[in-house]
């Protein structure tokens, strides 16, 4: 890890600070007989890391293999098992390779017809128009999944069309928007753990400090690398002396390495992160000129806190009050300590109050702003923040947006309530819905709660469009159009990573065919929606607009890449973190809010609070004489991105199940054994999964695989998605913020698949 | 087969159990699916005693192991140990590598 330069931009204008990388190579080499693209890996297929690669291509333009850049900051040549067999998704036999139409009546049939794009886009453009002149522009909904390549192009899409409604019909957006939504109301932004990936010489770098403690919550990083996070990096810092505290049900590989790990009954982490706070406090280990310069309602919280003596939450969470109150003591003495939480966080209905808790723990510590503590993230570009193209939406029309009574979603977001679309699908109120255009999204198999519902929901529609790779349920189910799209490989793209970002270029290095780039594909239409929305004659000159601040031009950025955003440490004491140069955080009083002014204002509760997860062996024990076992969703597998990679041959055969992980004694006293394929059923419904014994899960709680479905499978059975999908278990029902839905805490009963299902 | 002048030292204290050695490989040298150049076993979760558990991962080379001759015969690293997650193989000459091994404990040598 050494070799790495920092330079000044060589660009004409822009702003100062941005840092490009010393590459030993041009962008562009042979070796031998094959050319060397360097590259980001980014969707499709989906990941949400942006990994620097090197593509290798033969003369004619095949693509050979991939390799790790192994001069990248970022991932030092490293790569997943997914990107490694990127060649097997490129080459799959079962892509869409043609735009294809449908009738309206054949849904969920297999009868398609080939068209030109010319034919796809005119349809596709007529139909939408003809909602829109019909019914208005709001009754089209526009809907994108996970994965940060795509979101930014989709949302822009639908304010080029005129529409209000972008939605993932996730219950409770729970993945990262509770979390990022609480801690820009509470600090002013988001705050990701400081693994020096900002710096280019990273662990080496002089300003940077490695963690004494990392606590990791609620994820399993190295599998999930999520959200600009390679997961390994905290391998690399416990090479560094980093010490762990996990916090999972699970004992993962890294609990097995933690100095203490918790192993949190699921959707109680709040009361867990309360008694915590409360340990800190009536030990006066908190940092008192942190928090005396910069919080706000610290004695309001220590008050709260103290309705969570370690004891009392011992009993709530399942975990033993010695490790409670020594993972306390622990991180408040570590100088500096950090966080790598997870989605687990977000998939409560109380989202809002347990983010709230746990970062609380590391802003009374001080390790805010701080080397190896937690960052302000940097952006060229809020991806996920719905703003690129807004003021294109005509006036009036926020109005419209399908948000319920959700106030802190109406103003802090621009997308939809998802439990209010599906109900709106439903019940024709606040307006009837005509249409939906689904762009890297799988609903029917991942993110939906409650399938079933969204599927009888969204029959209704007149017209749906589904831009995709493959073939999947959701589109054999509902799509009338299918727009397919290209790999990465086969396409120019801008990689903008979350978390410290840096902007990537994504070089085209095989023929995509008949197949195109969703930003190609939204540059097209939204032109014909709205010219000046989409002035791009390319989408090259669309990525140099977003460069803008930057100073690169795409071309000159293919050079450079990656080009990384300013940074630097303190900044709360600069004047950098707020818009209008006051030294503090982007609040309403300039601090940290510990009591939150923003959620008072929107009726919520304005400190941390924990309430037991329902159904819960707490909350509804009549429930658990019938299904005695608590269930958790959604770990990562390293072979599968959500839904995606199914038909992968060789990924499929690393995982070639859903699995439902479950201890030995739970697996005998319900009379199943490894191997076995078992439903797993609460009161909402039931899924299929193959049982596999193991310690990794705690007695009492057991934890199933997430997004299935076989391509394999008859497509007008929709590839079993209703046999196998895990969110059969989860109902549409968020937080009172309208953040955050239980999809990680239910109540199970298990037992084996009779011979004929 | 490859001489045994050369091999691979494994830290296996920090293999995460990828399988982007596995994955590397096969796609390198274009392995059946069910068939390994290298292949990565679990060992646990089992608790030896309380609040202490074996759980690791042992990666094993294969007869299928060429030891990526073609690729380091261009100076080029095997690929398993150019994409390695956790950092933790390394390739070279078996006696430079021996001497590592007592740096520290859980490390394994392969003469291949
Ligand atoms: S994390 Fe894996 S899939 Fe994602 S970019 Fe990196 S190597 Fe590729
Ligand atoms: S050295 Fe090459 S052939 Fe041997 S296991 Fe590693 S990747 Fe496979
Ligand atoms: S690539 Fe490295 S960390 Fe991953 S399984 Fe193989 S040896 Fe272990």
């Amino acid at each position: 890890m050494t070799g790495y330069e920092k330079r000044e931009g060589a660009r004409m204008s822009g702003n100062s600070g941005y840092r490009e990388l010393e590459h030993s190579k041009p962008w562009q080499y042979e070796e031998g007989e094959l050319t060397v693209t360097r590259s980001k890996a980014w969707t499709a297929p989906g990941c949400h890391i942006g990994c620097d690669i090197k593509l290798y291509t033969d003369k004619d333009g095949k693509l050979v293999r991939v390799e790790g850049d192994e001069e990248s900051p970022y991932n030092h040549g490293r790569l997943c098992a997914r990107c490694l067999d990127i060649k097997e998704v490129v080459n799959s036999p079962k892509r869409v390779l043609h735009p294809m139409i449908r009738n309206r009546e054949d849904r969920g049939k297999d009868k398609w017809r080939q068209v030109s794009w010319d034919e796809a886009l005119d349809y596709t453009y007529d139909n939408m128009m003809e909602i829109k002149e019909k019914y208005g522009a709001e009754t089209f909904f526009f809907t994108h999944g996970t994965g940060r390549d795509v979101m930014q192009y989709a949302d822009r899409l639908m304010y080029a069309y005129g529409s209000p409604n972008m939605t993932g019909l996730f219950s409770g957006l729970s993945c990262y928007v509770p979390r990022i939504a609480g801690m820009s109301c509470t600090a002013g932004s988001l705050y990701i753990a400081d693994c020096s990936q900002a710096w280019f010489d990273r662990y080496d770098n002089p300003e940077y400090k490695v963690p004494e403690v990392m606590v990791i919550w609620g994820n399993n990083p190295i599998v999930a690398n999520a959200d600009g996070f390679f997961g390994h990096w905290v391998v690399d810092l416990m090479k560094r002396g980093m010490k762990i505290i996990v916090i999972d049900p699970r004992m993962t590989w890294l609990a097995a390495r933690s100095e203490l790990h918790l192993r949190v009954r699921p959707g109680t982490d709040a009361a867990l992160a309360l008694a915590m706070i409360n340990i800190i406090v009536q030990e006066d280990l908190y940092d008192h000129d942190f928090v005396d310069r910069w919080c706000y309602g610290f004695d309001e919280l220590a008050e709260r806190a103290k309705d969570f003596p370690v004891e009392k939450v011992a009993e709530i969470c399942w975990v033993p009050a010695e490790k409670i109150t020594a993972a306390a003591r622990m991180i408040a003495n570590a100088k500096p300590a950090t966080l790598q939480w997870g989605v687990a966080i977000d998939q409560t209905r109380e989202a809002m109050g347990t983010g709230q808790a746990v970062t609380a723990i590391f802003e009374i510590t001080g390790n805010i702003e701080v080397p190896g503590g937690l960052i302000a993230n940097t952006q060229i570009l809020d991806v996920m923040g719905g703003q690129w193209g807004r003021e294109f939406l005509p006036e009036g029309m926020d109005d419209k947006r399908i948000v319920g009574n959700y106030q802190l979603m109406k103003t802090a977001m621009t997308s939809c309530s998802d439990d209010e679309v599906i109900r709106c699908l439903e019940t024709d109120q606040p307006y009837k819905l005509h249409g939906a255009w689904l762009q890297a999204h799988n609903p029917l198999a991942c993110m939906s709660a409650d399938p079933k519902r969204v599927l009888e929901g969204m029959k209704k529609l007149d017209f749906i469009v589904v831009v995709d790779l493959f073939m999947t349920p959701t589109a054999m189910a509902l799509a009338d159009v299918f727009l397919p799209v290209c790999t990465f490989p086969e396409r120019d793209g801008l990689s903008l990573i979350c978390g410290i970002q840096q902007a990537g270029a994504m070089n085209q290095v095989c023929d995509p065919g008949d197949t195109k780039s969703d930003m190609e594909i939204n540059l097209l239409l939204g032109k014909r929606f709205n010219p000046e929305c989409w002035p791009w004659e390319t989408v090259q000159d669309m990525f140099t607009e977003v460069l803008q601040d930057s100073g690169y031009k795409y071309d000159e950025l293919r050079e450079v890449s990656p080009v990384y955003v300013p940074f630097e440490y303190h900044r709360h004491e600069k004047g950098l973190l707020r818009s209008d140069g006051q030294v503090g955080f982007e609040t309403p009083t300039g601090r940290i809010e510990l009591w939150c002014n923003i959620y008072n204002m929107f009726g919520l509760d304005p400190l941390p609070y924990f309430k037991e997860p329902e159904p819960g062996p707490n909350s509804t024990p009549e429930m658990c004489e019938e299904y005695p076992l608590v269930l958790t969703t959604g770990a990562r597998r390293w072979n599968s991105f959500h839904s995606e990679h199914r038909q992968i041959p060789r990924l499929r055969a690393m995982h070639p199940e859903p699995v439902l992980d479950i201890h030995p004694d739970d697996a005998s006293k319900f009379g199943v054994k490894q191997g076995e394929w078992v439903w797993v059923e609460n009161y909402l419904g039931r899924a299929k999964c193959k049982v596999n014994e193991t310690f990794e899960m705690p007695a009492g709680i057991a934890s199933a695989d997430h997004a299935w479905w076989h391509p394999e499978g008859d497509p007008e059975k929709l590839y079993d998605v209703f046999d196998l999908a895990i969110n059969n278990l989860v109902p549409f029902n968020p937080g009172p913020s309208g953040f955050g839905a239980n999809y990680k805490s239910t109540l199970v009963k298990v037992y084996k698949v009779g011979e004929d299902e | 087969m490859a001489n045994s002048e050369y091999g691979l030292l494994i830290d296996y204290h920090w293999c995460t159990g990828c399988k982007s050695c596995e994955m590397a490989c096969s796609v390198e040298h274009d392995i059946p699916i069910g068939q390994f150049g290298i292949r990565v076993d679990q060992f646990g979760p089992w608790e030896n005693a309380p609040d202490d558990w074996t759980y690791f991962f042992m990666p094993v080379p294969t007869d299928q192991c060429d030891l990526c001759a073609e690729r380091t015969a261009k100076g080029k690293k095997p690929t398993c140990v150019h994409h390695c997650q956790a950092a933790c193989m390394e390739y070279g000459k078996i006696e430079d590598l021996a001497k590592k091994l007592t740096d520290h404990p859980k490390q394994v040598l392969y003469a291949l």
